[in-house]
């Protein structure tokens, strides 16, 4: 009973909260949020996002841009699942 | 049984009286001359002792008057004991909690027109699923076809029900008109003729609900059946005693009228001898006889008495026994105990204790204990009860026991059971299927004994299977429908709202044709009772579905040709759509108004009546929008009052009333000129409904903004004022609310001056209730226009009608009260020439003997002590002051409270230092009411010292304060929170005016007493002390008192620590290196109680030295916080859990971070899943904070997935 609850408050705060995680998460996830994490941190800060722009020689939006898309899969595809 | 007395002492005076010939004045004469004869001698004694106690008043048909006249006869009853010490035993096995069982069931509280849904054929098939793929007609099952032609039937029975009975009415009363003489063979021999004869009389049903009844009264069968309650479905209107009696007494007038048990007794040993033969009394019976009050057989009274001296008699000639049936119920009344002793044998023993307690198993196999079961349970779990071979059982059979078991379970047992058994029937609802489920629990609900409780358990049942069956449920569409259907109309609003939802998710699982189908033969059914509960179903329907979706049925319903009942019931679902859906018409309004609209020329005046409602409905759900919906129906409205009178003129006003308020101010006036003579005139209207409608509808007219005061004034006052500022208004609750209502609203538009000037006079009319309303009104007008409106004849007038009034009220209640403080206050300075008036009124009840009235002359001064300073006269003031002192003495806790109160507003408005009494002597006076126990007094003087210690506390020396802190302790456990407060701060107040160390000294020895709740406010007045006298007077002493090797003074002293951080906020910062040694003690304690309170201290001072450089200390604490991460008990757990995110602000979130890490990935997961929720809360607070602490995992980069985060590695 306990578990159960617990388990739908975690699912609850999942559905609420994208990049919390649970007892059973993989490395993959867990790196791939972390990538997000950064990404959105860095288009949130201003001076942060002129920074990488100067660094890369292109213009603000640009580099929002890519930074947006390659959150698609910042790490990559993910592994592939094992047939259990 | 001092009814028995009455009745002893009465036959010994009327011995006296035969013995004297004479009767004395007050005493009974000699009576039932009629029975016994005119010789006296034989019928002396009392042959019989009472056996029956009630049983003589049921038979003389309870007449009161009959009790009275005894009563009146007799004045020797004044020495008899008491009436319930007389009483005490006379009923042994009365059970007194079996009314209330009774109550409990939902059925027997339920109005007749509610139990008519027991009436409706629930119906036993199935009915065909139109849309399921592949439907084939299979056997037994019900189509749409079928449904519309049985309703056919129905009406078709309906009409020619009515017209046998209608023939037979004819011709009962030509047979009445022609032979008087034979009535009293009629009385003898039992045929149905003047059975009908009273059904009609005392049944009857306006036409339309006389129609939906079922009696079939032609056959004598039907009468058999009418006794037990449970057979005859029809609905009965209750019987009064009165009525059974002047049927019988019509029927046989010669019949003996009252029937003492004198004559009883040897009639019915008498009948039992000749039991075969005239007198088929006892044989007729149809319900079971008591074995007390049986009749006697032969050989019983062959024993009993003597064979010689005694014979047995012919019954007298003109002596009729009983044989109406419901007569003799109340002749027979259920077990009376304590009548007489009697030997018992083992048997009857036996079968009277079985009798009693029937045998109801609680223990069922493959159930176990259930919390209670019943009678009724018994015959319809009867399947269940005994342990059956399952295995020769087929599947179907098997099933159908599971399900029982669990409705038993969910219905009659424990909470944990119910559980359950409720989640078992929700996930296995589609391998049982729709119809194994809603045969079995339709019926229960069905049950004439359902209790609330079981209603609702089951309602919840349907709810969750319902969801699990989805479109499975169709072919119970309509079975489901008439069980639920019930709740939308029941009285309890849960209920109903229960019902919504049942309803509202079948139809989303069945879809909006399929309910449509199914309830359509229901829109014009004869009975209107059926046609009411489907037009609720229908907008529920429309507010799960849709409106747009339903609007084209609703066009076609509410045009119908056919029948008149079918737009009526299509206007009335307009209705309730718009009562329930509130606001969400409006997208929909025109097309709901258009729906309607033909209504209110239709030729049925039932139609009429219900469109106008529906259009109320709507008005009322659409305002303040959507005037330019209603544009049609305007103009038939407003030439519907001139056609309509009664019933039909209240709808109409009631739906002008309502649409008045919508429209723009330019149009608003000349629509209310028009409805004005028409209200006018039903002004006069003797019928309480109308006078209702009238007055919301003035009420609404005044409070558009189109209509002007000078309209009102002239056109609408003075009938208004004349035909509803009468007496009699304000004897009925509701009308005079509304009366009072309507006139504020009146004042609203013309004017202060105007309606109290009207009313003005009525201050001194000489009944008390309207006295009251006009009070309430002036109130209420004043309150909310102020008085500067009232000119100086009218303040004196005002003013002399408030004090006669006030003097003149007999029930002290708030509304004198408030109306006098409100105008007085309203009128402000200009009160200045009355307040000697109004104080001497005040001083003279301030002396009155009722204590009410002490207590509402000192509520008064509270209210006046403000207006009295302002106007300057002190002198007053300090005179109410010292009469109040003088009454501290009130024995009344109400009073006293009142006066307390009162004491405090003068010291508030006087200052402390011009208070007259002087606080020195007050305060003293004060502290033995300390030890009043009285809610209300507590409060009164606990707000006067606090107010006193917060002002004024340097007039009463410290010892005196010292005294007082030792009351208030007590204080510290009451049970309303105002007190608790109350004397917390009052501690801080005493704590500042005379040194914290004293005040403390005794707040910590509170820390050693028992009740915790004492102790919690010793902790808070502390830190409270910390607070206004500066935590290093306390933080000291606490750490001290910690030494104490007690845990109650240890967990208090934590608490209060607790407190104190909490409350000092940054200051805490210099106190970090004094509280951490006590700290490292109690975070490692055993006790964890000791580490929850330690954990909050943490919490708080963390919180409050965040950024203030003490990070050394608090990594210190998150060390030896850390370990009880792993606790299990919630609230340490909590606490911890707070301490340490109270960490991630002292800290920073990095530092969290790390210690998460350890734990992420730990094998164990218990570890994981603790260290997860602490990552996920750090990571909640701190989410952007944290990408600068992740670590570097480029290392673990592979050819398919690379980690490294390059964006951080961009250097310039």
């Amino acid at each position: 009973m306990a578990a159960d609850l617990r388990q739908s408050q975690l699912e609850h705060l999942h559905s609420r909260y994208v990049g919390t995680i649970h007892p059973d998460i993989n490395k993959y996830d867990w790196l791939t949020n972390q990538h997000r994490d950064t990404s959105a941190s860095i288009i949130g800060h201003p001076p942060l996002h002129s920074y990488m722009a100067l660094a890369d020689g292109e213009s603000k939006a640009r580099v929002k841009f890519e930074l947006c898309e390659r959150m698609l899969q910042p790490c990559g595809p993910p592994p592939e699942k094992e047939e259990d | 049984m001092a009814q028995e007395a009455e009745e002893i002492k009465q036959l010994q005076q009327a011995r006296k009286a035969a013995t004297k010939d004479k009767v004395a004045l007050g005493k009974t004469g000699g009576y039932d001359q009629e029975i016994y004869g005119g010789g006296r001698k034989k019928s002396d004694y009392v042959r019989e002792l009472p056996m029956d106690m009630d049983g003589e008043r049921e038979e003389d048909g309870g007449d009161s008057d009959e009790e009275g006249s005894s009563r009146k006869a007799n004045p020797l009853d004044a020495y008899s004991a008491p009436q319930h010490l007389l009483n005490e035993f006379v009923d042994d096995d009365h059970d007194p909690l079996a009314e209330r069982a009774k109550s409990r069931q939902i059925a027997s509280r339920q109005s007749d027109y509610h139990l008519r849904r027991f009436d409706r054929d629930v119906g036993s098939g199935k009915v065909v699923d139109p849309f399921a793929q592949g439907a084939d007609g299979a056997q037994g099952e019900v189509g749409y076809k079928e449904a519309m032609r049985r309703a056919e039937i129905e009406r078709e029975e309906e009409r020619v029900r009515r017209l046998i009975e209608a023939k037979e009415k004819q011709a009962q009363e030509e047979a009445k008109s022609g032979k008087v003489d034979e009535n009293g063979k009629a009385s003898v021999a039992p045929d149905a003729t003047p059975r009908i004869g009273r059904k009609r009389r005392w049944d009857v049903v306006a036409p339309d609900a006389a129609g939906t009844s079922t009696t079939t009264a032609t056959s004598t069968e039907t009468k058999a059946q009418a006794d037990g309650w449970s057979v005859d479905a029809t609905p009965r209107k209750r019987r009064s005693r009165w009525d059974e009696t002047p049927v019988a007494g019509g029927a046989a007038p010669d019949e003996t009228p009252k029937r003492s048990r004198w004559d009883q007794t040897p009639v019915i040993a008498d009948a039992t001898n000749g039991q075969t033969d005239a007198l088929p009394t006892a044989v007729e019976t149809p319900y079971p006889i008591d074995p007390r009050n049986r009749f006697m057989t032969d050989e019983e009274l062959n024993t009993l008495l003597p064979s010689e001296g005694y014979k047995i008699v012919e019954p007298p000639a003109e002596y009729a026994p009983i044989r109406t049936p419901a007569r003799k119920m109340m002749a027979t009344p259920t077990p009376v105990g304590g009548g007489g002793f009697m030997m018992q044998d083992e048997a009857s023993a036996r079968a009277m204790a079985e009798d009693m307690v029937p045998d109801l198993p609680t223990d069922i196999p493959g159930v176990g204990q259930l919390a209670f079961f019943k009678a009724e349970d018994q015959t319809f779990f009867k399947k269940i009860l005994n342990e059956d071979d399952e295995s020769e059982l087929s599947v179907d059979e098997i099933k159908e026991r599971k399900i029982m078991r669990l409705l038993l379970k969910i219905k009659n047992g424990t909470a944990p059971m119910r559980k359950t058994a409720l989640r078992r029937i929700t996930d296995q609802a589609r391998e049982f299927g729709a119809g194994p489920l809603f045969d079995k629990i339709l019926p229960l609900l069905m049950e004439r004994t359902l209790e609330d409780q079981e209603r609702h358990l089951l309602v919840k049942v349907i709810d969750r299977v319902l969801y699990k069956l989805d479109d499975l449920v169709r072919p119970y569409v309509h079975r489901i429908l008439v069980v639920i259907e019930p709740l939308l109309i029941d009285e309890d609003y849960y209920a109903r709202v229960e019902g919504r939802e049942i309803i509202s998710n079948l139809s989303k699982a069945a879809g909006l044709a399929h309910m449509i189908s199914t309830m359509r033969p229901d829109i014009d059914h004869v009975d209107e009772y059926v046609r009411n509960t489907t037009a609720r179903a229908f907008s529920v329907v429309a507010s799960a579905l849709g409106i747009p979706a339903l609007l084209p049925f609703l066009k076609a319903v509410c045009r119908s040709k056919k029948s008149w009942q079918a737009r009526h019931t299509g206007i009335r679902i307009i209705q309730q759509i718009a009562i329930m859906m509130g606001c969400a018409v409006l997208p929909h309004l025109k097309n709901l108004v258009d729906c309607v609209e033909k209504g209110l020329e239709d030729d049925q005046q039932k139609v009429k009546t219900m469109t106008a409602l529906a259009l109320a409905a709507l008005a009322e759900a659409a305002a303040p929008y959507g005037i330019e919906s209603f544009e049609n129906v305007l103009k038939p409205l407003w030439i519907g009052i001139r056609q309509h009178r009664g019933k039909g003129l209240a709808a109409f006003l009631k739906a002008i009333g309502f649409i008045i308020p919508l429209m723009d101010s330019d149009s608003t006036l000349y629509f209310v000129k028009e409805v004005t003579p028409t209200l006018i005139r039903e002004f006069q209207s003797a019928d309480e409904e109308m006078k209702k409608i009238v007055l919301k509808v003035v009420k609404q007219c005044a409070a558009t903004d189109g209509v002007t005061g000078q309209f009102l004034k002239e056109e609408l006052l003075p009938e208004y004022f004349k035909n509803f500022w009468v007496r009699r208004m304000a004897l009925d609750r509701r009308n005079y609310r509304q009366v009072v209502e309507t006139t504020v609203e009146l004042a609203q538009k013309t004017g202060v001056t105007e309606v109290v000037g009207r009313i003005v006079n009525e201050l001194k009319d000489e009944s008390e209730p309207f006295r009251k309303m006009v009070m309430e009104t002036i109130q209420k007008v004043i309150a909310s226009l102020g008085s500067a409106d009232i000119d100086e004849r009218l303040e004196v007038q005002l003013i002399d009608g408030l004090i006669y009034a006030f003097q003149e009220q007999t029930i002290e209640d708030n509304v004198m009260l408030d109306g006098v403080g409100t105008v007085v206050n309203a009128l402000g300075m200009r009160v200045k020439p009355y307040l000697t008036q109004i104080v001497s009124t005040i001083l003279w009840r301030l002396n009155n003997k009722n204590a009410k009235t002490r207590q509402q002359a000192a509520d008064l001064t509270t209210k006046l002590a403000l207006v009295i300073k302002q106007c300057g006269e002190d002198a007053l003031l300090s005179k109410l002051g010292v009469v109040l002192f003088e009454q501290l003495g009130e024995e009344f806790p109400e009073a006293l409270a009142s006066i307390i109160s009162a004491e405090t507003a003068i010291a508030n408005v006087v200052g402390m230092t011009q208070m007259n009494p002087p606080i020195k002597d007050l305060l003293p006076r004060m502290t033995p009411i300390l030890r009043n126990r009285h809610e209300k007094v507590q409060e009164a003087s606990i707000n006067l010292i606090g107010r006193i210690a917060d002002n004024g506390s340097e007039f009463v020396s410290p010892k005196e304060w010292m005294r007082i802190c030792f009351e208030m302790l007590d204080l510290l456990k009451a049970h309303k929170k105002a007190i608790r407060r109350a004397s917390v701060n009052s501690f801080g107040y005493i704590a500042r005016a005379i040194g914290p160390s004293d005040v403390l000294q005794v707040l910590l020895t509170n820390l050693r007493v028992s009740e915790r709740q004492s102790r919690v406010c010793s902790t808070i007045a502390i830190a409270i002390v910390a607070e206004t006298c500066g935590p290093f007077t306390t933080i000291p002493a606490i750490l001290n008192e910690y030494r104490t090797p007690e845990l109650n003074v240890r967990n208090g002293c934590l608490k209060a620590l607790s407190w104190v951080f909490e409350y000092i906020g940054e200051m805490s910062k210099d106190y970090v290196y004094s509280v951490i040694g006590c700290l490292d003690d109690a975070l490692t304690d055993r006790d964890h109680v000791h580490r929850q309170t330690a954990a909050s201290i943490v919490k708080h001072l963390a919180l409050g030295t965040a950024g203030l450089g003490q990070e050394d200390s608090m990594q210190h604490l998150l060390n030896l916080v850390w370990p009880n991460i792993f606790e299990t008990s919630p609230h340490v757990i909590n606490s911890v859990f707070e301490a340490i995110e109270a960490m991630r602000v002292a800290l920073g979130p990095g530092i969290l971070f790390q210690y998460t890490l350890q734990g992420i990935f730990h094998p164990a997961r218990k570890v994981r899943e603790v260290y997860v929720k602490m990552y996920n809360t750090n990571y909640l607070g701190a989410q952007d904070a944290l990408v600068a602490y992740y670590p570097d995992l480029s290392e673990f980069s592979d050819e398919r997935n690379d980690y490294r985060r390059h964006d951080l590695y961009t250097f310039i």
